[in-house]
């Protein structure tokens, strides 16, 4: 089998692709919290349980359709560097890759379905799709949860379904998260607002990294926060009227920045453009920047913009472990900044001789 | 006390959990707002985590020393230790836990019962008293809504289901017992 950093590494197919609406919807998440009944939660399982949950998760899932040709690893057989590689994709929890006992991944070849495993719960899988695309995300992870539940008896109840870890995903377990791309909102002010209506309405908001409230990029990830007492159908539904509102409202915000500021608008992403292809030092932080304003170059139409599918790979691999990793080598922020603005150009097809050196 | 991101007065108190520890922080009102705080103070609304600690730390107040020593008999945690962490030792503490773990999710939840699929190999009793179960609440929904026609149908619908297995009683279960209601959400979940 080979390690999960060098697949990792040559694939990445869903990022690569967009989606319906892929301009404001970067990706579509769905992820499922199982545990396997009659063995202690996480937190209070003895060394052997972990490894025997971990051995015997990985060689189930490693049997189903969706993982022909997969991976599996332990977090401590992975450096920290291919750790964090996999924190930026995205593909592991923050808490996976930190120290613990038998803490695995189990990846798909397209990177498309996962298997967490001995994260908060025994099982957490995860399905990841580019664009919005609910449907095909939730199809996917229940077909892996049908398939492994043949294998593994999961805890369940009639009362209170799927048993989770924490009382927060009791239930279904179910967590569906959609990230979307709202700059015309947070242009013209009405995030706050729409913060306030959207949990009011039981959803839960992230910003990009998912750590706190913060919004960063014009980038918001909403995603249900009821798992019980709703069946899948109905948190899947009530997600998409949701995002389907809120997009209508970044189209209208969009229409009024318009009518208003089109200029303004218009130079601010050609200038974001413009630094993105001839830029020789960039940070991260600006490159979300640059990245979210050319995206939204994208939804207005305009022309010679990168490509949607350009900019997505572009905002994982602009990341400081997709960075090291590219390098080969461990590098200060100082090199990462040169390194990134190189490899943006790069990209983005920047016909860029070397300097003649002086 | 200080503002933990600048040195203005702290106004703003909560705590949180961040890599499953718990930590208190403390923000004066500019800051707060700056992280958007703001809206989960002015309505109350902490994240869940957030909300969820404060619960369990503020529900009950007087007694808390007795719930709290209140112990799973199968994983050993005390109501104390999961209220410290917000993660339950092991399927059981449910059980164990179940009257302050109700209160926590309808708060969560705004529900009780699971209205979602089963595994494929859950038996049928445990499936019909699921149904059964989420029929009552309906029941009682209809009722509190005063929406009697629905309210006579549910009702005629737990007295089938009822007599269908007329051994079954809630508790007990019957192994024969039908799966129409349950077969019905399966459906509706694999599709
Ligand atoms: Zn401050
Ligand atoms: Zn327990």
């Amino acid at each position: 089998m080979i390690p999960i950093g060098e697949m990792v590494a040559r694939t990445g197919a869903w990022l690569k692709t967009d989606g319906p609406h892929a301009d404001r919807i970067l990706s579509t998440r769905v992820r499922l919290a199982r545990n396997l009944a009659g063995t202690p939660f996480v937190g209070r399982a003895v060394d052997e349980d972990l490894l025997r949950v971990y051995r015997t998760v990985a060689a189930a899932a490693l049997a189903t359709e969706p993982f022909r040709g997969g991976a599996a690893q332990t977090m401590n057989e992975l450096s920290l560097l291919d750790r964090q590689f996999l924190l930026e994709r995205h593909l592991v929890s923050h808490d996976l890759t930190g120290d613990g006992v038998a803490r695995g991944l189990v990846l798909a070849v397209d990177e498309r379905a996962s298997v967490l495993v001995n994260d908060e719960d025994h099982v957490r899988i995860q399905s990841l799709e580019a664009g919005f695309r609910l449907e095909e995300s939730w199809a996917r992870a229940q077909g892996v949860d049908a398939a492994l539940e043949e294998a593994l008896p999961f805890a369940w109840s009639g009362d209170l379904g799927y048993l989770t870890a924490c009382p927060t995903n009791v239930g279904t377990g179910l967590r569906a998260s959609v990230l979307l791309h709202l700059p015309a909102l947070v242009l013209t002010q009405r995030m706050k607002q729409i913060l306030v209506g959207v949990t009011q309405v039981g959803l839960t908001v992230r910003g990009y990294h998912g750590e706190g409230t913060e919004v960063m990029g014009n980038f918001l990830q909403l995603s249900n926060q009821v798992t019980l007492g709703q069946d899948e159908e109905e948190i899947l539904t009530k997600l998409t009227r949701v995002v389907r509102q809120v997009l209508d409202w970044e189209e209208k915000a969009q229409d009024q920045l318009l009518r208003q500021a089109r200029w303004q608008v218009e130079d601010k992403i050609m200038r974001a453009v413009g630094v993105l292809r001839s830029c020789r030092l960039l940070s991260s932080q600006e490159a979300i920047g640059l990245l979210s304003a050319s995206r939204f170059g994208n939804t207005l139409g305009m022309r010679n913009m990168p490509e949607i599918a350009v900019l997505n790979e572009l905002l994982i691999r602009c990341q400081p472990a997709h960075l090291q990793r590219a390098a080969g080598r461990d590098m200060s922020s100082e090199e990462r900044n040169e390194y990134r603005a190189r490899l943006v150009r790069e990209i983005l097809g920047v016909d860029d001789a070397p300097e003649p050196t002086r | 006390m200080k503002c933990l991101n600048c040195d203005a007065e702290a106004t703003i108190f909560f705590k949180e959990v961040v890599d499953g520890q718990l930590r208190e922080v403390r923000l004066c009102e500019a800051c707060a707002a700056e992280k958007g705080f703001h809206l989960a103070v002015e309505q109350n609304k902490l994240t869940i985590a957030n909300q969820f600690i404060w619960m369990a730390e503020n529900l009950y107040p007087e007694s808390e020393a007795k719930v709290g020593a209140v112990q799973c008999p199968s994983c050993g945690i005390r109501y104390s230790q999961f209220a410290r962490t917000g993660r339950l030792g092991c399927a059981d503490c449910y059980g164990a836990f179940e009257a302050q773990l109700k209160q926590i999710l309808r708060r969560v939840h705004g529900a009780t019962r699971h209205h979602g699929r089963a595994p494929r190999g859950a038996d049928a009793s445990t499936l019909r008293q699921r149904d059964l179960g989420r029929l009552r609440e309906e029941l009682n929904r209809a009722v509190d809504r005063e929406e009697f026609e629905l309210a006579a149908q549910l009702r005629d619908r737990i007295r089938r289901m009822e007599e269908e297995a007329p051994a079954a009683a809630e508790e007990t279960g019957n192994a024969g017992g039908d799966r129409d209601a349950g077969s019905a959400c399966d459906a509706g979940g694999t599709s």
